[in-house]
């Protein structure tokens, strides 16, 4: 089979993180008891109508300055119509053809990805079907939580500028460490607050036609994102390169089989009806809105990554994890601003990248209750020599879990390295002595047999002073006493 | 104080003590009792609620500006706990959990209300004769109808079962019930009334106005339910104005709309009181000439887009799902579509396929694009025209009441009735029906239309029509 090339465009929705709903004061909260935060507007009653939530228009606002997006001076709501039960008016309140931000990129690993477009809309709720396996076919009944029911959406629209399904991921992950970073969305993929649709077609490489595409839907996590790209690029070219035609069709990953399968097509060919939402006015941000925004925006993820780089000499992707996990840079800057002697803020990042981020991972810790300063403490006793750099990683876990200073631990457990150079040359002197001929057989032995032996004396060394002799300076002892 | 303003005399003699709210309440009663079975001006008559409320107004310290004034509320406005219908099937047993902004506004100034009032089913006709729950008959004439939408609240304020009454007006709901049943309905200014708890029909034409047997009253109800509501975000913060005074027209110009008084299907006698009543207002000091509006023809045509296409959307809420009648089915869809098809009247359904059909795929520019454009034609024929004029005059309704049944089968003749509302509704301004003279024994209405905003000089000159009345 001939080589092709994937066409891939994403539809990103992200629940932004307002107190309240898009069009009513109820909150906007995940995992509540059903139907609690609910009113007359966010349930459709006959007779309630919308009013506009100004956060969200904010938010919306932040994501156009991170992303370099258009606003125009001004963006229309629309009514998206077609029935459906976890949608209480039976339309859905989004924008059409006037959205509030358009026309911006985004930097993924130095490639420009366009970004079409981004606009707000109201969230359905959330439909269970009881019995039958849990899909609505043969499903005995269903019920629906409206609680989901209004809360703000910004869907986010690239351009079909991305090419492969590692690509696509680390778009996600870019975005998403965007949307962190400017604080508009806690961008949980397993909560749904952060929902991808992909847009995939394949042609020949070198070929500048658009292929058909389907749109995949249900991706629950990045994971499911890079493998039903491939599987679906992959079906899609079998067919190519046995002449027959992609239908454009909406399909959805089955996770468990592995494979995209069609939706019913019939069913969900559409004509939403759109037309302009009478019961809100346009939405014009002010000077005030847009110069507020530009005035707390923080340091974006790319931006960040440079800078650690370079300030800490480290690699920008070693600084990745800093900038993907929320507070983690805040907690290594801190550790390194508090750093004293020899260590470096290599030394503290190559902490947090491995044990830091392991006790996060394990214990779902936030970075913002550790205490920085005491990672300064430990990454300084590893560096000046005070404890080994085995013992240093036994000392830090202790020191995240009890939230205890290094130094109270390595007093407590007597674990402090024995560096002075005089005890250690007693010690060295009264172990050569105590062996008889050792000198003389190491001097004479070759170098294998060296290798051993020095190993040999080491280890009576280590017993000696009881696993706390500083092996570097040891080993310099034995280099003048033995060469 | 003008001899038609009951309800100003009633928060009058309650405030001073002269009277007890329960008092005129029973009065009111006692009428609805004995003429309610003949007209069926009502869904629901909320006799306990309205005693209750009537013995708190005697009770209360302040008493507000309607103090124990009986007003009727048409039955598409939501009344927290007293079920709100539409005049349809498919809000059966719907309560609503609130009360409209008009409603507690209403409360708040110390009105009674004595009950919900009947309506073409979600306020889509002109006769009242498409409710679910059979037809309101005109006071003055059991066989005629009083008009529609608003029909129930036209009557009960014709038969004095209450002095003032709420309506709502989409394309001439108040107005064209108000000149059928011989009393004054208001359609305000667009945005100065909240709709927040008015059951939609069209929401870029629906206003909430006041019905009242003179033009006193009705500015009265009117200052009560205006003003800025954040829950509404169409709704405009303008200052309340000052409706009350005189009907001094002296140096107003006023113009008499060629296109609705020389219109195919307007009755001699409706044209001879209009124009009775413009000059009758030259007589009082006003200039009168003819003004010309060719978009208003294209009115009927836009309206019957626009308003059926944010219907079909509006509706569509109608579906068995959390509240009203629910049809039994397999599954959620064949339910959905059973519950609409028994729930809704015929009149409903022709909207919504009309709607829906407006705004499908391929035939949305062709007709509710188009029908947009037509508003903007009809926004700059008004515009020119107060250039020259201050108010404009016409017939509210081509004919006076016609006969139960006469148009039924003919919907597009029941849509002709609205030929000199409809165009006010697409253009926001606001606009009164005022009665003047009759032909038959039937009551006529005069139109009186003003800017936007313009209700201070659209009271003045309705008030100089009603003191001119024969």
């Amino acid at each position: 089979m001939s080589e092709y090339e994937m066409v891939i465009g994403l539809e990103v929705h992200c629940e932004l993180a307002t107190a309240s709903k898009l069009f009513c004061g109820c909150p906007n909260a995940f995992g509540d008891e059903p139907n609690t935060n609910v009113c007359p507007v966010c349930l459709g009653l006959p007779g309630s109508l919308p009013v506009l939530n100004e956060r969200a228009v904010e938010y919306a606002l932040r994501v156009a300055e991170a992303l370099g997006l258009d606003v125009p001076a001004e963006s229309v709501f629309s009514r998206k119509n077609y029935f459906y039960p976890d949608m209480p008016k039976n339309y859905q309140t989004s924008q059409y053809d006037m959205p509030i931000t358009e026309n911006g990129a985004l930097d993924v690993d130095g490639v420009r990805i366009g970004v079409t477009r981004a606009h707000l809309e109201e969230d359905t709720g959330k439909t269970m079907h009881m019995g039958g396996a849990g899909r609505i076919h043969g499903a005995d009944y269903s019920l629906v939580d409206y609680n989901r029911a209004g809360v703000p959406l910004l869907e986010i629209v690239s351009e079909p500028d991305i090419r492969g399904a590692e690509q696509a991921k680390r778009y996600v992950e870019e975005l998403r460490a965007t949307l962190l970073a400017i604080g508009v969305s806690d961008v949980k993929m397993e909560e749904g607050s952060l929902r991808v649709d992909a847009n995939v077609s394949v042609r020949p490489l070198g070929s500048a036609e658009l292929g058909t595409r389907c749109e995949i839907k249900n991706l629950n996590s990045l994971r499911s994102l890079v493998r039903a790209i491939e599987h679906e690029a992959d079906r899609q070219w079998e067919l190519v390169a046995a002449g027959d035609r992609v239908v454009q069709e909406t399909r959805h990953w089955d996770e468990e089989r592995g494979r995209t399968i069609a939706g019913r097509s019939k069913e969900e060919a559409h004509d939403y009806r759109y037309f302009p939402e009478p019961d809100l006015v346009p939405v014009a941000p002010t000077e005030e809105m847009r110069a507020a925004v530009r005035a707390t925006m923080p340091e974006l993820p790319a931006a960040r990554r440079r800078r650690y780089a370079a300030e800490w000499g480290i690699r920008e992707d070693d600084a990745r994890v800093l900038v993907d996990v929320p507070g983690l840079g805040a907690y290594a800057e801190e550790a390194v601003a508090a750093l004293t002697g020899g260590a470096t803020a290599k030394d503290v990042v190559n902490w947090v990248r491995q044990d830091v981020l392991a006790f996060i991972n394990e214990t779902d810790a936030s970075p913002a209750e550790l205490s920085a300063p005491m990672l300064a403490e430990l990454a300084g006793m590893v560096a000046a020599g005070t404890i080994s750099r085995n013992q240093g990683k036994d000392v830090l876990d202790e020191s995240l879990r009890e939230q205890k200073w290094p130094r109270d631990i390595v007093e407590d457990r007597g674990l402090a390295q024995v560096s002075d150079e005089a005890a250690l040359a007693e010690v060295v002197d009264r172990v050569l002595a105590a062996t008889d001929g050792f000198v003389e057989e190491f001097r004479a032995a070759d170098d294998k047999a060296r290798k051993k032996k020095r190993g040999f004396i080491m280890g009576r060394l280590m017993q000696e002073l009881k696993g706390q002799g500083n092996a570097q300076v040891l080993n310099r002892l034995l280099d003048e006493r033995l060469g | 104080m003008s001899p038609a303003a009951p309800a100003a005399e009633i928060a009058s003699a309650v405030r001073s003590g002269r009277r007890s709210a329960r008092d005129v309440l029973e009065e009111h009663l006692d009428r609805i009792d004995a003429r309610e079975g003949d007209v069926h001006a009502f869904n629901l008559v909320l006799a306990d609620e309205a005693r209750a409320a009537a013995d708190a107004v005697d009770a209360a310290g302040d008493k507000g500006p309607l103090a124990g004034v009986p007003v009727a509320v048409k039955d598409n406005l939501c009344t927290r706990g007293v079920p709100t219908t539409c005049s349809s099937r498919i809000l059966d047993g719907w309560k609503p959990p609130y009360d409209a902004t008009v409603i507690e506004r209403l409360r708040a100034a110390g009105a009674v209300i004595v009950g919900k009032t009947n309506l073409d089913e979600f306020a889509m006709g002109s006769s009242t004769e498409n409710s679910a729950f059979g037809p309101t008959r005109n006071p003055h004439d059991l066989g005629r109808v009083p008009g529609g939408s608003s029909g129930g609240s036209a009557a009960a304020v014709a038969a004095g079962f209450a002095p003032l009454a709420l309506g709502s007006d989409t394309g001439g709901s108040i107005r064209q019930p108000a000149a059928l049943c011989g009393v004054v309905g208001v359609k305000p200014t667009y945005g100065t009334v909240s709709r927040y708890g008015l059951i939609a029909f069209a929401s870029s034409l629906d206003q909430i106005g006041p019905f009242a047997a003179g033009v006193d009253d009705a500015a009265l109800l009117l200052e009560t339910i205006w003003g800025h509501d954040r829950a509404d975000s169409t709704s405009i913060a303008a200052p309340r104005p000052a409706l009350g005074g005189g009907g001094d027209v002296r140096g107003l110009r006023v113009g008499l709309i060629a296109e609705m008084l020389d219109g195919e299907g307007v009755d001699p006698a409706v044209r001879a009181a209009v124009e009775g009543a413009a000059a009758a207002l030259e007589h009082a000091g006003a200039t009168v000439d003819r003004v010309s509006l060719p978009s208003t023809q294209f009115g009927i045509s836009a309206y019957y887009l626009i308003a059926p296409a944010e219907a079909s959307s509006n509706l569509a809420r109608y579906d068995g799902v959390r509240y009203g009648m629910r049809a039994e089915a397999p599954d959620v869809a064949q339910m959905n579509a059973a519950t609409r098809d028994t729930g809704f009247g015929p009149e409903v359904k022709r909207r919504i396929m009309l709607g829906t059909y407006a705004l499908s795929a391929g035939y949305y520019d062709a007709y509710y694009g188009q029908a947009q454009r037509v508003r903007t034609l009809i926004i700059r024929d008004f515009d020119r025209a107060y250039d020259d004029f201050d108010v404009l005059l016409s017939p509210t309704s081509p004919t006076v009441a016609f006969e139960l049944g006469a148009k039924t089968a003919d919907p597009l003749s029941m849509y002709l009735c609205d030929v000199c509302t409809v165009p006010v509704n697409l253009t926001g301004q606001c606009a009164m029906s005022v009665p003047f003279g009759r032909s038959e024994g039937l009551p006529i209405g005069v139109q009186v239309v003003a800017p936007v905003l313009g209700e201070p000089v659209m009271f003045r000159v309705a008030r100089a029509i009603e003191e001119a009345a024969p």
